[in-house]
């Protein structure tokens, strides 16, 4: 029983990764982002063509998925999202649900459809036990990535001068301007982070979930949860969210098979119902 | 994105057509209206089964019977809705003489009644679900079906000392008709048997494969569709449940040629029972497998592949036999008990029930030099789809 509380914290903790930046551009900047699946795969794909094309070992490969969603994240940010953030929520999620096919449709061409793998490092594979719980080594390994991961970002969004600027130019970016804060490098930063989070997120996705071209597709209602359920306006929320998520996730499927693949549904729409505006939600104004 | 492509030059297939007797010359082309998921999730199967269908024509020719055949290929994405459609548009506009592809069985169900309203014999190449043939009197299947390949596991793995089965299949059509098929012939030789469903969507095998772990059976019979398996696979390993002495067995899908040296050393040592393997030791498939890798680099021709080349010599084989008539009914007829040598070893389309007989082999994933290959060691030969052979 332990053992699947760790296959589902440590489930929990990749799906984390992958919602925490969309709840950073979705929370903090007020921009509906679906493409952010798109930098997952984008992540993933790039880890493995480092390991494969470029013969990277894994762990180098994780930051390189990093920068490179990040890069992207920038570059897109200038030419085509900047002009979308007056626009309404719809028109926000029309145009980057377009996004999404395109990457889908553009990752099939370039990379073709079929799966892609990596291969671990052999520390990184098997597993051992503790007092009768099976750990999986990569599994331990992701859950420690992404719990400094978590703590980072909590610390870099309360305690830091970046977070109060960033906090400061959501609320009001106009006052913040007058105060001399460069709000759009501000977001052009933090879109970055939230795409490159994605990237790494997709890059350590890639052993639990595999990739093809249609993962922003097939887990888009993953992040979208984390993300609803979190609240988006703290990285506590989805954290909790996502570890919430995955342990009933996996915790479900295993004790009922039967109705497995519902209980992620119901847990939201109980937790929705409860605290429409997520776990840890502050009142928006 | 639908597109459409003439696989053949109308050039070549006019001096080809000119040379089989003047009465051809006079005949319009037959069409076969090729619709496969060319994108999507499924784009795999349809990339493999196009690349078969071209090579048919590439090395059998494009005329027989005396009339030149012409694909119309169509992208469904695996949607069925698309397909009904797509192959509405075929009939009705293109005229086609024979429906070909269906990647899943729910784009195979949703034509059934197109081809049996149109009468336009229907070429299931991939869909493996038992009852599809029953769909419409027009369908011929040139694949298998899974309890055809998943019985077979069944008296194999009761021969060979297991006696406790843990069933993981995915929810749906294909998984069901694999999990009940080997379940009931297991049970019925003394097995015991329990069983999971994993839902179709499924990002982590984990609680289920720590059931498993827990009721420590002698084997895993595992079906999910070909690209998860390799998920499926190692996850097996990364768990222990090899070194824990339980055993991978089950129909071939995921040890699918197309992606196996992708899935690599965790595959190793899994025995499975299915119609082809690209290893299968013949001529007529050494041939088939030369041609196909040097057509399409860097890819191997797996079970969609040898269902699609089939498919065509079906169609071809029918024309022969109606002397290039290509009405439906007389097509269908034709196709009926139609035999032949295939890459697979010899098949034959049922009389009665227009599904394919073929052999089953047992494999064993092996390491071939620096390739995986899945290396038949024992055939079970004429096997009939066990669910209709028992109506």
């Amino acid at each position: 029983m332990l053992t699947i509380l760790f296959d589902g914290i440590a489930y929990g903790m990749v799906l984390f990764v992958l919602g925490c930046g969309l709840s950073v551009t979705m929370g903090l900047m007020n921009f509906v982002n679906l493409a952010h699946g798109a930098f997952a795969m984008l992540g993933g794909y790039v880890a493995v063509a480092a390991m494969q094309r470029l013969g990277l070992p894994f762990l180098a490969s994780l930051p390189v998925a990093f920068l490179a969603a990040a890069l992207v994240g920038i570059v897109l940010e200038r030419l085509i999202y900047r002009p979308m953030y007056a626009k309404s929520h719809l028109d926000q999620v029309m145009f980057s649900i377009g996004l999404v096919f395109m990457a889908v449709a553009g990752t099939d061409w370039l990379m073709g459809s079929t799966q892609q793998f990596i291969r671990l490092p052999a520390w990184l594979q098997g597993r051992f036990e503790v007092a009768g719980i099976g750990i999986g080594r990569y599994r331990l390994f992701v859950i420690a990535v992404c719990g400094v991961l978590a703590v980072s970002l909590q610390w870099g969004f309360t305690r830091t001068r970046f977070g109060s600027r960033l906090r400061a130019a959501v609320d009001d970016a106009r006052v913040a301007r007058g105060l001399g804060i460069p709000v759009s490098r501000l977001f052009a930063l933090t879109f970055a982070l939230g795409s490159g989070l994605a990237g790494l997120g997709g890059a350590l996705g890639i052993e639990l979930m595999g990739l093809d071209p249609t993962f922003p597709l097939k887990f888009m209602i993953y992040f979208l949860i984390v993300v609803t359920v979190g609240g988006t306006s703290s990285i506590t929320g989805p954290f909790f969210a996502a570890m919430l998520l995955g342990v009933a996730d996996v915790v479900g499927k295993y004790l009922v098979p039967q109705v497995g693949a519902f209980i992620i549904y119901a847990l939201m729409v109980a937790l929705l119902i409860t605290r429409p505006h997520g776990l840890f939600a502050r009142a928006r104004t | 994105m639908t597109h459409r492509r003439t696989v053949l030059s109308g050039i070549l297939g006019l001096t080809l057509a000119a040379s089989a007797g003047g009465a051809a010359l006079a005949q319009e082309p037959v069409k076969i209206g090729l619709i496969l998921p060319m994108t999507g999730p499924f784009a795999s199967t349809g990339r493999q089964i196009d690349a078969a269908v071209k090579l048919f024509l590439a090395k059998e020719g494009a005329v027989h019977g005396g009339r030149k055949l012409e694909v119309i290929l169509k992208d469904d994405a695996g949607n069925a809705d698309a397909t009904r459609r797509i192959a509405q548009e075929l009939v009705v506009n293109d005229k086609v003489a024979v429906l070909a592809g269906f990647g899943l069985t729910p784009l195979a169900m949703a034509t059934a009644p197109i081809a049996t309203q149109a009468k336009v014999p229907q070429i299931v190449m991939a869909a493996a679900t038992a009852t599809i043939t029953e769909a419409s009197p027009f369908i011929a299947r040139t694949s298998f079906t899974l309890p055809q390949a998943s019985e077979p596991m069944a008296d194999w793995a009761a021969a060979n000392g297991i006696k406790k089965v843990f069933t993981v299949v995915t929810d749906y059509g294909p998984g069901i008709d694999a999990e009940t098929s080997f379940a009931a012939k297991f049970k019925a030789a003394g097995g015991t048997v329990e069983s999971v469903r994993v839902p179709l969507r499924n990002p982590d095998f984990a609680p289920f494969l720590q059931r498993v772990s827990e009721a420590k059976p002698d084997a895993l019979f595992v079906f999910v569709p070909s690209g998860v398996g390799a998920q499926f696979m190692k996850q097996f390993v990364e768990r222990g449940l090899d070194k824990a002495g339980v055993k991978l067995i089950g129909p071939g899908d995921v040890v699918d040629d197309d992606i196996l040296d992708g899935i690599g050393d965790v595959a190793l040592g899994a025995i499975t029972t299915h119609h082809y393997s690209a290893a299968h030791d013949s001529p007529a498939n050494k041939a088939f497998v030369e041609a196909f890798q040097k057509a399409n680099p860097g890819m191997r021709p797996n079970f969609m592949a040898v269902g699609g080349y089939d498919g065509m010599r079906l169609v071809a084989e029918a024309l022969k036999e109606t002397k290039g008539d290509a009405d439906g009914e007389k097509l269908i007829a034709a196709m009926k008990g139609a035999a032949w040598e295939s890459p697979r070893g010899p098949i034959k389309i049922d009389p009665d029930t227009r599904d394919i007989i073929q052999n089953i082999y047992v494999r064993k994933t092996e390491k071939v030099g620096s390739e995986f290959r899945n290396i038949e060691f024992a055939t079970i030969p004429n096997v009939k789809d066990p669910v209709k052979a028992r109506k």
